[in-house]
């Protein structure tokens, strides 16, 4: 496999790899958020 | 018995002796070695890792110390710690362990700042080519972009050993000089209206309960898209777990003092312990930190420019200036962009905001490194 090649896989699949993949850890997060409010928590807790 | 006197007198002076004749580049490092030194003891920069690493160089400098050689100590930590990664992977439970990422999770959609912020490692994996550099240690010079020391030794250990000394020295020295690095490039990429926007208070909705399950989510998730990358999303999300868990606080304060601080000592002292002069001082090392340098800016640019286009999107609710602290250097970044930010408007506060795209850079550096790795040996190049 020449350079470009290499160089432009890892690009296109690695960085949109990483973008992906920190864009579905975002909407998990955000899920977990509504599964679990702040208000649900005791008082104090948080 | 002169002859035998002579033959004493020798072995006192072969150390001159080979500075003299063939030493030069152990003359040299030992410089570079004080110089770090300085740096760390008068100016400040990075001190926990430029001391260990100056003291490392200077003592494998030191002619016929045989420091470096197999049974040497400071081989012998490298191989301790730092050929089979152990050293950076424990860093990364204190980095877990002393990390809220509290303020991404209270809008982790600035997560994608994270992933810009990122950029840089893939541009200047393609400047590492164009000059050249065989595809695994492109990789490893790339990786400086990740702004993440830690990342950069575990990457470089495994797969460019050869350039360990050079990346690591970059890599810290560049996180170093990031409040250099960053304003001219915001100043350069934003308006003074863009940077004077100003962002809405970010309000608290992150339960505990959320903050618990965040590193096993991150484990789960990454470790399935990048299996090769979970040594590192395990041992940052372990520590970030015991923090938030709360329950072993013990460990916790463990991992952040003791742990980073003998580890920080160690790994310091193998990195110094691979800058010999004759292996250090090539042409590549200079290329090396040129590329470093490089890779953070445009680590830099590609946040602000990423920050300019959710700024449009959304109407001018963002300012652009928080994408520059979508890098690694927490919570460095977040400071210099807060900083920036009441340059232009006093009422600005972006420290919020920033922290949260910092802390997005800090996974983001990981899951690149993460997926790097995942595609390199999905490319059967690893």
């Amino acid at each position: 496999m020449d350079n470009l090649t290499f160089g432009l896989t890892m690009m296109i699949v690695a960085g949109g790899g990483t973008f992906l993949t920190l864009w579905v850890l975002g909407l998990v997060i955000d899920l977990l958020k509504r599964l679990y409010p702040l208000s649900e928590q005791k008082p104090g807790h948080d | 018995m002169i002859d035998s006197i002579v033959a004493g007198l020798s072995g006192l002076g072969a150390g001159v002796a080979y500075l003299y004749t063939a030493g030069l580049p152990n003359a040299i490092m030992l410089i570079v070695g004080a110089v770090l030194l300085y740096l760390g003891a008068k100016k400040d920069v990075e001190p926990l890792l430029l001391i260990p690493i100056g003291f490392g160089c200077v003592l494998v400098n030191i002619p016929l110390s045989e420091l470096g050689g197999e049974g040497g100590m400071l081989k012998i930590l490298y191989n301790m710690g730092v050929a089979n990664e152990l050293f950076p992977l424990l860093i990364f439970v204190a980095i877990g362990a002393m990390t809220d990422f509290g303020p991404l999770m209270e809008n982790p959609r600035i997560l994608l700042f994270g992933a810009a912020g990122q950029f840089g490692i893939f541009l200047t994996l393609m400047v590492a080519l164009a000059l050249g550099f065989p595809a695994l240690e492109a990789v490893s010079i790339a990786i400086i972009g990740a702004c993440d020391g830690p990342t950069a030794i575990y990457v470089t250990s495994q797969y460019a050993p050869h350039l360990l000394g050079p990346v690591s020295v970059a890599a810290y020295s560049y996180m170093a000089l990031v409040p250099i690095i960053m304003p001219p490039i915001m100043r350069a990429l934003t308006t003074e209206k863009e940077r004077m926007i100003k962002m809405v208070t970010v309000k608290r909705s992150v339960s505990q309960t959320t903050k618990v399950l965040f590193p096993l989510v991150v484990i789960v998730i990454g470790g399935l898209i990048a299996p090769k990358g979970l040594p590192l999303l395990g041992t940052i999300m372990l520590g970030n777990f015991m923090r938030e868990s709360g329950v072993v606080a013990r460990l916790t304060k463990a991992s952040e003092n003791e742990i980073a601080n003998v580890v920080t000592l160690f790994l310091g002292l193998a990195i110094g312990g691979t800058m010999e002069g004759h292996a250090f001082l090539k042409p590549t090392t200079l290329a090396i930190f040129g590329m470093g340098f490089l890779a953070i800016s445009l680590d830099v640019a590609a946040g602000v420019l990423f920050g300019k286009l959710v700024c449009k999107l959304t109407g001018g609710k963002v300012n652009p200036l928080i994408g520059a602290a979508g890098i690694s250097a927490y919570p460095m970044a977040a400071r210099v962009v807060q900083h920036e930010g009441l340059k232009y408007n006093k009422k600005n506060h972006l420290l919020m905001h920033a922290a949260g795209a910092n802390t997005g850079g800090q996974i983001g550096s990981v899951i690149a490194a993460a997926v790097m790795l995942s595609v390199l040996k999905g490319m059967g190049l690893i």
